[in-house]
């Protein structure tokens, strides 16, 4: 067996991976331990929220996969932040956990580069530092000239319930034993991760009538650019809202120390989430809080298992029954499955190149949780980066290098491979310096023309784009062109929408800068002919104008700092009077500008002011020799 | 590696010892080889030997030498000072014969320069450390002080603790939208703790005025018509502060004349047109060189003759030194009033050079223009830099445009695009955020890559 590309691991890494790799022509082989886990969701039942739902939006424009599944599983749908500022509204959609695998399943078998293979990796075949293939449990050597690990939390998982530590997978399954010690034999650090997902509960055993019921929207929504929504949003399931109380935190306060986390359990354990706390970890950082918000999800429309969103526990199976039943509406309620927490290897991903190529051995890429990541969708997204470049580099192409200007995506990788990570990696909205030229409704304007450039959007989705951006001049330049007069009628008109009057005549464009006024509005005094999408874009820009281009020239300041490029063969020990740390830190990232440089904690602006003159001097002395 | 500097630290000639002090690697190597007495490769650090000065086996000087090992020092490198008996040649010998051991004369300002790449102080530590040298008077050299102590620095990072909560606070609402309990910032809200900072960003650019007239002083024309006695006032109050008159000639950009000292406070007179110029030859100072002049000054004189009547280019200039820091003088109320006091502001001064009244006056007036008086129960804790003053006039206009934000509408998530933007720029000022121009502009200034 020969290939081209093999994707170790089956979650939502690495079906975005594989895709990217056979959908670029590349022979592409995916082996999982288990093929019924394929873009299985074992945590919530849900796709989005702040700042990933951006996320899923630019997968979508590269010509990823997940927001065209997430539209079809969705059972729910709401913008968040829809009320506030458009740069920080996000999509969420409540998934079913039996719909989403079943349609990425049906997408990987229909792709005819891609073979899927039911196995367990347990070494890589690595010559000169290179990587040659894998080696398997029961297939033995399968060679390929790229490898793309996306192994989840398989590596040495350990459940954790109480003081229980069982060696397992989410569901039971068997886990990577020595893939992870290869790892390390290779010179990857290794660390040790945990993550925690609360209990799931029957739904029939809840009173819902005495909670707050949680609607979709009330208008449509579709995470794909190429989708166009026609679900009926009266049909979609609600979720329900509870809180926990006195008798919760008494309940957890009592019992703390039977908890893994708080010394339930022997032996070191792996660093959890702050943005994700357990119940038990948010009671006790923030004690005078009387109570926490749960929100009650439900995981299919086949299945009656209901998720406890926000009550995430390593207590034992005793304690979480009095837990549960302590909530209100969940007095008699039945639990289908027990809270547990999960310890994972993952490595270090200082070791990573921006094109998520590991820097010691060449066309060997990680993406996922491996890498320090926690979500779906900061693993999809990095499956499909990974996949991408994969592909580019076996057709000699540069690797596609997203800035942190250009999307979310090109954020979190960045943050990845030049801050490394404390703790499981959640996206969030306040990592990104650029939200405003961020948003979710412009992420084809923004990336649509690298996934066209890859190879991963095709010609006529690519025209969709270009009428978009040119319908969007036009009315752009209509509004600028026409103008509104102060007539009694338009005054009238103003009036009545708490505008202030015209004395002279204005362009409709400067109309548009009012706060009040919007072109919908505009259309009782003046026809303006355009889709809703174009005059999204429009209203934004015109609105935003100031803030947009302040935006902008921050970037550039940024990127014009991302141009200085440090000398890829640097040695940082010829650098004096840099900070031990600061040296310590460059050594370890090896960051390819100054802009990249200045994110490392640890290196100061005055390391920078040294390395800047040395990177000067350097250059200056081989240009006089 | 460091080359090892040298430089003499005392001003040449003035005191009775002067202090030529070492930095780098070699410089306890170098010093040893010319210094008779201990072993200073044997001496513990942060301590004074008593010995000579030796070239070959010639005494040059009775010295005191003091050894300090890095980093406990202000470079971080290791450093000798050597007390030196004074007298130019003397000092000056020394120094050549540690060149000629193998140190390199520090460029202007080195020493500061490698104590802040070597970590040792932050950006205005390092400008406090330059003002210090240049100070001129004994409150610049206070303020100079307060900045090498950090306390500008404490000043910036305590507002900048108070823009990152407001910060962090509006980054939680966004992602954490569905969680109820955790306070939102509004736009409303917004408003006090703007209004806060604008008047924290107020008062340090209000004081820093000061300082920076503390630092660098304040430059005077005097402007009026020929024999109007523009030179003998410039005398008058020379002459009455012979002490402090000194001719700093080539240390500023402008030709400065003489200057005057009030309160501590430096009052540098300039022009370059002439008023010593002796009063039988015809100046030729038109209205164009007068507006210059005026354009030039922070405090304009403009003196004009009882004994005349105004003239139409007399009123164009008037109206030109009303647009500065003024003070109009009328001279010759010996003589007979031909001047239309209608045309002047009511605030005037009357003076007589040659009966000696009014000079008084105008030193009170100075005072008050300045509010001098004021300056002694400050706590000189300012920025003197123009360049860090700039950036603070750049954070009220962002608070200009945050408030223009709020009184439109802009969601808050977009406000804190300009709340960032005083983050950074007050960053800038400590060194903490990383200004590509700004390193620029420190390197011209550390003449780096010499």
């Amino acid at each position: 067996m020969k290939y081209e590309i093999i994707v170790v691991g089956g979650g939502h890494a690495g079906c975005e991976a594989a895709l990217a790799c056979a959908r670029k022509k590349h022979k592409t082989l995916l082996i999982t331990t288990n093929i019924k886990n394929i873009a299985d969701m074992p945590c919530n039942p849900s796709i989005g929220g702040s700042a990933k739902g951006i996320v899923v939006r630019e997968i979508d424009a590269l010509g990823g996969e997940m927001g065209k599944i997430a539209d079809l599983a969705q059972i729910q749908m709401k913008m968040l932040n829809y009320k506030k500022g458009p740069a920080i509204r996000a999509l969420r959609a409540q998934a079913d956990k039996t719909t989403y695998p079943k349609e990425m399943i049906k997408v990987l078998d229909n792709e005819d580069n891609l073979d899927i293979l039911e196995d367990t990796v347990t070494n890589l075949i690595v010559e000169d530092k290179k990587i040659k293939g894998v080696v398997t449990e029961k297939n033995n050597k399968i060679f390929s000239a790229s490898v793309i690990l996306t192994t989840g939390t398989y590596m040495k998982a350990n459940i954790l319930i109480g003081d229980k530590r069982t060696v397992s997978g989410p569901h039971g399954e068997k886990t990577s034993k020595f893939l992870s010690e290869d790892l390390a034999k290779l010179g990857f650090q290794i660390i040790r991760l945990k993550t925690g997902t609360p209990p799931r509960i029957a739904k029939d055993s809840i009173d819902f009538s005495v909670l707050q019921e949680e609607k979709g929207d009330n208008i449509h929504w579709s995470f794909s650019f190429d989708n166009i929504p026609n679900y009926n949003i009266e049909n979609q399931t609600p979720c329900y809202l509870t809180y926990t109380n006195e008798k919760t935190h008494s309940i957890i306060k009592q019992n703390i120390n039977k908890s893994s986390m708080y010394g339930g359990i022997e032996g070191k354990l792996g660093i959890g989430p702050r943005y994700c706390p357990s119940i038990e970890d948010k009671i006790v950082r923030f004690s005078d809080k009387e109570r926490h918000q749960l929100f009650l999800e439900p995981e299919s429309l086949y299945y009656d298992d209901i998720y406890i969103q926000g009550f995430s526990t390593s207590m034992p199976i005793d304690i979480q029954e009095q837990m549960v039943h302590s909530l209100k509406g969940l007095e008699k309620a039945k639990i289908l499955k027990n809270a547990y927490a999960i310890e994972y290897d993952a490595i270090y991903p200082t070791i990573l190149k921006q094109s998520l190529e590991t820097k010691i051995i060449e066309n060997l890429y990680t993406a996922g949780q491996i890498n320090g990541t926690s979500g779906y969708e900061e693993a999809a997204c990095q499956g499909l980066i990974a996949g991408i470049n994969a592909s580019l580099k076996l057709e000699g192409k540069d690797p596609l290098i997203l800035k942190r200007s250009d999307a979310y995506i090109g954020v979190l990788i960045d943050d990845l491979v030049t801050k490394g990570i404390k703790d499981p990696y959640r996206l969030l909205t306040s990592r990104a310096e650029y939200r405003l030229l961020l948003r979710h409704d412009n992420a084809d304007l923004r990336l649509r023309k690298y996934g066209y450039e890859v190879g991963l959007i095709d010609e006529k989705r690519y025209q969709k784009l270009v009428n978009k951006e040119n319908k969007i001049k036009e009315l752009e330049n209509y509004l600028k062109e026409n103008r509104i007069n102060p007539t009694k009628e338009n005054n009238e008109f103003l009036k009545n929408i708490d505008s202030s009057p015209l004395k002279d005549s204005a362009s409709i464009y400067e109309l548009l800068k009012r706060p009040e006024v919007t072109i919908e509005k505009l259309q009782e005094i003046i026809n303006i002919k355009a889709d809703k999408d174009i005059i999204e874009q429009v209203e934004i820009n015109i609105k935003y104008e100031g803030y947009i281009k302040k935006a902008q020239k921050e970037a550039e300041k940024i990127n014009k700092l991302e141009n200085k490029k440090i000398p890829e063969n640097i040695d940082y020990d010829k650098v004096v009077n840099i900070a031990s740390e600061a040296r310590q830190k460059l050594k370890e990232v090896r960051p390819t500008s100054i802009g990249q440089a200045l994110r490392i904690s640890g290196v100061n602006p005055p390391d920078i002011s040294i390395l800047m003159i040395y990177i000067k001097k350097e250059n200056h002395e081989r240009a006089t020799i | 590696m460091n080359d090892t500097i040298a430089a003499i630290s005392t001003s040449l000639g003035v005191g009775a010892i002067s202090i030529i002090r070492v930095s780098g690697d070699e410089a306890i190597n170098i010093v040893n080889k010319i210094f008779k007495g201990k072993d200073l490769n044997k001496v513990k650090t942060h301590t004074i030997h008593y010995g000579y000065i030796i070239d070959q086996e010639k005494l040059i000087d009775e010295v005191l030498v003091t050894v300090l090992l890095g980093p406990k020092t202000f470079t971080k490198e290791n450093v000798v000072e050597i007390n030196a008996h004074g007298g130019i040649a003397t000092t000056n010998r020394i120094l050549e014969l540690l060149l000629s051991n193998g140190c390199r004369l520090a460029d202007p300002g080195e020493f500061t320069k490698r104590a802040f790449l070597n970590g040792r102080i932050d950006l205005t530590q390092a400008e406090g450390v330059m003002n210090l040298i240049n100070a001129k008077t004994e409150k610049a050299r206070l303020i100079a002080l307060n900045e090498v102590k950090g306390n500008v620095s404490n000043l910036i990072r305590n507002l900048r603790q108070q823009i990152l909560e407001i910060l962090a606070n509006i980054e939680v609402n966004i992602d954490y939208p569905e969680y109820e309990d955790i306070e939102v910032v509004t736009n409303e809200k917004l408003i006090s703790k703007i209004k806060d900072i604008e008047d924290e960003l107020k008062r340090i650019l209000n004081e820093s005025r000061n300082g920076k007239i503390l630092t660098e002083g304040i430059t005077v024309s005097i402007v009026g018509k020929p024999n109007v006695g523009k030179s003998s006032l410039l005398n008058k109050l020379l002459d009455e502060e012979k002490a402090i008159v000194t001719d700093i000639e080539g240390t500023t950009r402008d030709c400065v004349e003489g200057t005057l000292n009030i309160n501590g406070v430096l009052f540098r007179f300039i022009d370059t047109a002439g008023i010593r110029k002796t009063d039988d030859i015809v100046e030729s100072i038109g209205v164009k060189k007068s507006l210059e002049l005026i354009e030039q000054a922070q405090l304009v004189i403009y003196l004009l003759n009882n004994n005349e009547e105004l003239t139409e280019d007399d009123l164009q200039i008037l109206n030109n030194v009303m647009t500065k820091n003024h003070i109009v003088v009328v001279n010759k109320i010996d003589l007979k009033t031909k001047l239309d006091y209608n045309k002047l502001p009511k605030d005037f001064i009357q003076m007589s050079i040659a009966n000696n009244e009014g000079i008084d006056t105008l030193k009170n007036r100075i005072k008050d223009l300045f509010n001098l008086e004021q300056f002694e129960t400050n706590d000189l804790t300012y920025l003197t830099n123009s360049k860090n003053i700039a950036i603070i006039k750049q954070c009220l206009e962002k608070i200009d445009d945050i408030n223009q934000g709020i009184k439109t509408n802009i969601p808050t998530d977009i406000i804190e695009i300009d709340i960032k933007e005083i983050w950074n720029l007050l960053g800038s000022i400590i060194g903490e955020t990383y200004e590509d121009e700004l390193i620029d502009q420190l390197f011209s200034q550390f003449c780096l890559g010499k």
